[in-house]
């Protein structure tokens, strides 16, 4: 309980309240920005892990994290809003207040389911992995409440950021480097798909909605 | 050695000498950065003592009520501000100095303004009323929020033992007092009128919330409530200092003392140069985004009490 | 080695030089080719098997899947190369894009190979992601709106799943840690399951939510199904088949390996009953679904939720009978929801179209596609005497002894579906011949193979085989 444990919890409660941001915000551009900082913190947050845990293959983790999260995904998206030029409102599924409450409910739910099953394990690792299904729940909710494959991919990237968080926390974990770059090629995909899919090219938007008119049954 | 209700007394007539002082302050340091000349520090008080001389002028239809609020209203703010520990913990009336009492008293006065607004029934009044109301709804929960989360971490709403707490070891470097103090610094532009919510130095926007509901006010009145706006101005900044920032107080002795009155000065003078290099810097938003800002204090509040159960002492 | 090697660095390296050449009927054959090498070296750990190391594993279990998953790719890939020959000619592809779908197809089975000799909870989930890619990337590869919608929703909705498997997997190595310590070891399947009584129950619990979440998501259970009919729907026929046959599969061996964890640590909650709320659901939604589908590979993807509803169903019973059941169930519905992918590629391709209106007396017009989809139809209706009417029945019978009302509820949706599929399998097959009657170059081996198979199954299952399954199921708890 010193130190160590204050600067970890702050890196990770900054995580979940850029998920808020991201959660609250509405256009596009500034949406990607919000994503940059919270590839930042998360980077930050997992150097701290591995300064802490004295963890050497999580400094890879959080160079990857800076590189691919950070600067390389959000530069991408910002070239795909500029290409396709959709700078406008992302249209969201309900009022921001009652969505704004929804998130609080889930950081309350996450805290509330994991915080009595993790009593034996480390403290450091107890708020990282906490704090890090509230990442992930939000991210969630984030896809749920967008109309948007820009939108849905950044909900999509800050919960993936929530796992990496919860891989970094949990002390000594094997793999965390393999598996932070299996889920970066994933992610990349993800935009390279936007892209190859041209989305929108043949439907004219990206929003999701004018692609579920073509749902289900053709007659 | 001074006892407390020495100490006591000296806090009240300090509180209520500097607030205008205060103001001053704020707005030099505003005319500072917009190039004006501006007035001198004094301004505030010349114009109290010019208010109390003048003659009332009172519309026909106002009733008792509008009459005796302003003398209400200064003496639930100063009643408040009593009970702060603003540069010693060793108040007279410290173990009434709860965040709830406090907000209470606040809140007593908040409504007493917006009945003296409605009781005239001209429009301006209704509007800033009802304005008032409709930010007063959001920010108080939003301070019972902040209240809740201090109350969990200190295990009591006593400001001179969350002081206490703040500033023994035990407080650390929690997340959760950092998203409180935002919260709160939201919380205390609305309870002020400031920027960017309301706009203290205009009474020309059809924006404005408190100065449209002392629009009919005048004289003495007037200056009651002038002197009431610049009191609730330092309470908070007060309230802010003793919470977050408690260095130099309780120290013992009469250097501690003299020790605590000083860094109270200057926490105070820190505190108006920020708001004013801030007020300059923002722009007034339109009173419909309002609730957004105090709804992402709510937030923050909320948020900051919801990450205490992970913090230290897990 | 060298059997893992032809499980695995095969198809790896078949891949690379898929993506080297150009000419479409040397690269199919070469995908035969590969796929068979891969599926002789899965045979040869019916014999032999490598030890367990840090990186691979294999035991009874999941040499069942191995073997499955090696010989419907392989007949995959028989069937592929007659069909993908016809979508280059109809313009549906062209050379750039076969030469793509090949190296896939050896990267999606490497992927599920991968999945499942992998020891490692990690190395497993790594692997399960490489296999939903590189079927995302079949499936969008007709580049039609309707296939980039059905691409987009299976990726989204993909990622997700295997994002909630991933969060699960790290608090099962949470759980593990106090007991195993740091380390590589805290995330292989023998340290594990040799340390799970000591594990914290409740966190146990909560990791397989996630597991059951995020890999149930890739089984396609009700309500995560969302993406599954589109996908089978608007990819190339070969993929839906490898899809319902044997992605699902793989998905669903990976949730049986965490309920096998949860089972052996006495506190935690009995996986049974979250599978078998679950597999019902599926099971009855997904037979209701079936009366109005309106394009012939939709209605068999609702058919493989409501399959894979019943095995989820049958593991979530479990005991000796209800996880021999399951495994049956499984493999036999592997095979013949295959070979009906395999007839009703050929169909859709000699009709121009997929719609169930605009087709008709296929056993007049095309006597051999018509009488195998009616053959394979009937088996994966439930009807004797194809295998999957010995496996029903048996998980019927086994669940009806001490869950009678489960049972009965499991009945009813086997009889939901049985009736909309021969509703629609009357139109089809009989009565009046409708849409394009042009000649049709079937290769019919890959679907006379699964359809005998499972014929056989029907009829006598070999006392080996049943011994193997036996002790298969009793590894599953």
């Amino acid at each position: 309980m010193g130190l160590g444990f204050d600067i970890a919890h702050m890196l990770a409660g900054l995580m979940v309240l850029a998920s808020f941001l991201l959660l609250y915000q509405d256009r596009l551009p500034a949406l990607i920005n919000v994503l940059r900082l919270h590839g930042f913190i998360l980077a930050l947050a997992v150097a701290w892990q591995a300064y802490i845990q004295s963890a050497p293959h999580l400094y890879i983790a959080a160079v990857i994290a800076l590189a691919v999260k950070a600067l390389v995904i959000p530069g991408a998206l910002d070239r795909i809003v500029d290409r396709l030029g959709i700078h406008r409102e992302v249209e969201t599924v309900g009022g921001i207040g009652p969505t704004m409450l929804a998130g609080m409910a889930l950081v309350a739910l996450s805290l509330r389911v994991m915080l009595p099953i993790t009593a034996h394990a480390d403290p450091v690792s107890r708020q990282d992995i906490a704090l890090a299904l509230s990442v992930v729940l939000i991210g969630l909710l984030i896809m749920v409440t967008r109309r948007n494959a820009v939108g849905q991919v950044a909900g999509f990237l800050s919960l993936e950021n929530g796992i990496d968080l919860a891989a970094a926390g949990a002390r000594g974990m094997p793999l965390v480097v393999e598996l932070s770059v299996a889920f970066s090629v994933l992610i990349a995909f993800i935009v390279i798909g936007i892209f190859l899919f041209r989305i929108r090219e043949r439907f004219d938007t990206v929003d999701l909605a004018a692609l579920e008119s073509f749902r289900g049954e053709r007659q | 050695m001074i006892g407390p209700p020495v100490i006591e007394a000296l806090q009240m007539a300090l509180v209520l000498l500097a607030a205008p002082g205060l103001v001053g302050i704020v707005r030099a340091v505003k005319a500072r950065l917009q190039r004006r000349e501006g007035p001198p520090l004094v301004q505030p008080y010349r114009q109290i003592l010019r208010l109390l001389a003048k003659e009332v002028v009172l519309a026909e239809n106002a009733s008792w009520l509008f009459r005796t609020a302003p003398y209400l209203i200064l003496a639930l703010t100063w009643a408040a501000s009593s009970v702060v520990p603003t540069f010693s913990t060793g108040l007279a009336f410290a173990p009434l100095g709860d965040l709830i009492v406090i907000t209470a008293l606040l809140g007593a006065a908040r409504f007493l303004l917006a009945l003296a607004g409605l009781d005239i029934g001209t429009s301006f009044g209704g509007i800033g009323a009802s304005r008032e109301a409709m930010f007063a709804s959001l920010a108080e929960p939003a301070m019972l929020m902040i209240v809740v989360t201090l109350a969990i971490a200190a295990g009591s709403t006593q400001l001179s033992t969350i002081a206490a707490f703040m500033l023994s070891p035990a407080a650390g470097l929690r997340f959760s007092f950092a998203l409180a103090l935002v919260a709160l610094v939201i919380v205390a532009l609305a309870e002020n009128g400031r920027i960017p919510i309301d706009n203290p130095a205009t009474h020309l926007e059809l924006t404005m919330v408190h100065e449209a509901m002392v629009l009919e006010y005048s004289g003495r009145h007037l200056a009651m409530i002038e002197l009431a706006a610049a009191l609730k101005l330092l309470l908070t900044i007060s309230i802010i200092a003793c919470i977050f920032f408690p260095f130099g107080l309780g120290l013992p002795g009469f250097a501690g003392f003299l020790v605590g009155l000083l860094s109270y000065a200057m926490k105070l003078g820190i505190a108006a140069i920020l708001l004013g290099v801030f007020e300059v810097s923002i722009a007034k938003m339109r009173v419909f985004r309002v609730p957004e800002l105090l709804g992402a204090g709510l937030m923050l509040g909320l948020l900051g009490t919801l990450l205490l159960y992970v913090s230290r002492g897990l | 080695m060298i059997p893992l090697a032809a499980v695995l660095a095969v198809p790896l390296a078949a891949a690379l030089l898929l993506a080297l050449i150009a000419d479409y009927r040397l690269s199919a054959r070469i995908n035969i080719a590969a796929s068979l090498l891969a599926f002789a070296g899965s045979l040869s750990f019916l014999f032999h098997r490598p030890a367990p190391g840090a990186l691979f594993l294999i035991d009874d279990l999941n040499v069942v899947f191995i073997v499955l998953n090696t010989f419907v790719g392989f007949t995959t890939s028989l069937f592929s190369a007659g069909y993908i020959g016809h979508e280059l000619e109809s313009g549906k592809l062209t050379a750039g894009y076969l030469r793509f779908y090949h190296a896939m197809f050896q990267v999606m089975l490497f992927g599920m190979n991968l999945a499942l000799v992998a020891a490692n909870i990690g190395l497993m989930w790594v692997a399960v992601e490489l296999a939903t890619l590189s079927t995302v990337m079949m499936v969008g590869i007709y580049r039609t709106h309707a296939a980039i919608e059905a691409a987009w929703k299976y990726f989204i909705l993909g990622s997700v799943g295997i994002a909630l498997a991933l969060f699960g997997t790290i608090l099962v190595y949470l759980a593990a840690h106090p007991v195993i310590g740091s380390g590589a070891a805290g995330m292989l399947w023998t340290v594990l399951l040799a340390h799970a009584k000591d594990f914290d129950p409740a966190l146990l619990d909560t990791a397989f939510v996630f597991l059951l979440l995020g890999y149930g998501t890739k089984v396609g259970l009700v309500p995560m199904h969302a993406w599954l009919p589109d996908a089978h729907a608007e990819g190339p026929t070969p993929i839906s088949a490898v899809l319902s046959g044997l992605l699902l599969n793989v998905a669903l061996y990976a949730l049986l390996r965490f309920k096998i964890l949860l089972a052996a640590c006495p506190g935690a909650i009995a996986p049974g009953p979250l599978m078998i709320a679950l597999g019902l659901v599926s099971t009855l939604l997904a037979a209701l679904m079936l009366y109005r589908r309106r394009d012939i590979k939709r209605l068999f993807a609702y058919s493989s939720i409501e399959q894979m509803g019943i095995i989820v169903f049958a593991f979530g019973m479990a005991g000796p009978l209800g996880n021999l059941a399951g495994l049956l169930q499984m493999t036999m519905h592997s095979l013949t929801k295959s070979a009906i992918f395999f007839s009703v590629g050929h169909v859709a391709q000699v009709k121009g179209t997929q719609r169930i209106a605009e087709m008709g007396g296929l056993t007049e017009s095309h006597p051999l596609l018509g009488w195998t989809l009616v053959a394979g139809v009937v088996a994966i209706a439930g009807l004797p005497p194809f295998g999957i009417f010995t496996s029903e029945f048996l998980i019927v019978s086994s669940s009806f002894s001490h869950a009678p009302l489960l049972a009965a509820l499991l009945v009813l949706g086997l009889l939901v579906a049985f009736g909309a599929l021969l509703l629609r399998l009357g139109g089809l097959a009989f009565g009046p011949v409708r849409g394009a009657v042009g000649p049709v170059r079937a290769s019919s081996a890959p679907i006379f193979a699964h359809l005998a198979l499972v014929l056989l199954a029907g009829l006598w299952l070999p006392p080996p085989l049943v011994a193997w399954f036996r002790h298969a199921a009793s590894l599953l708890g």
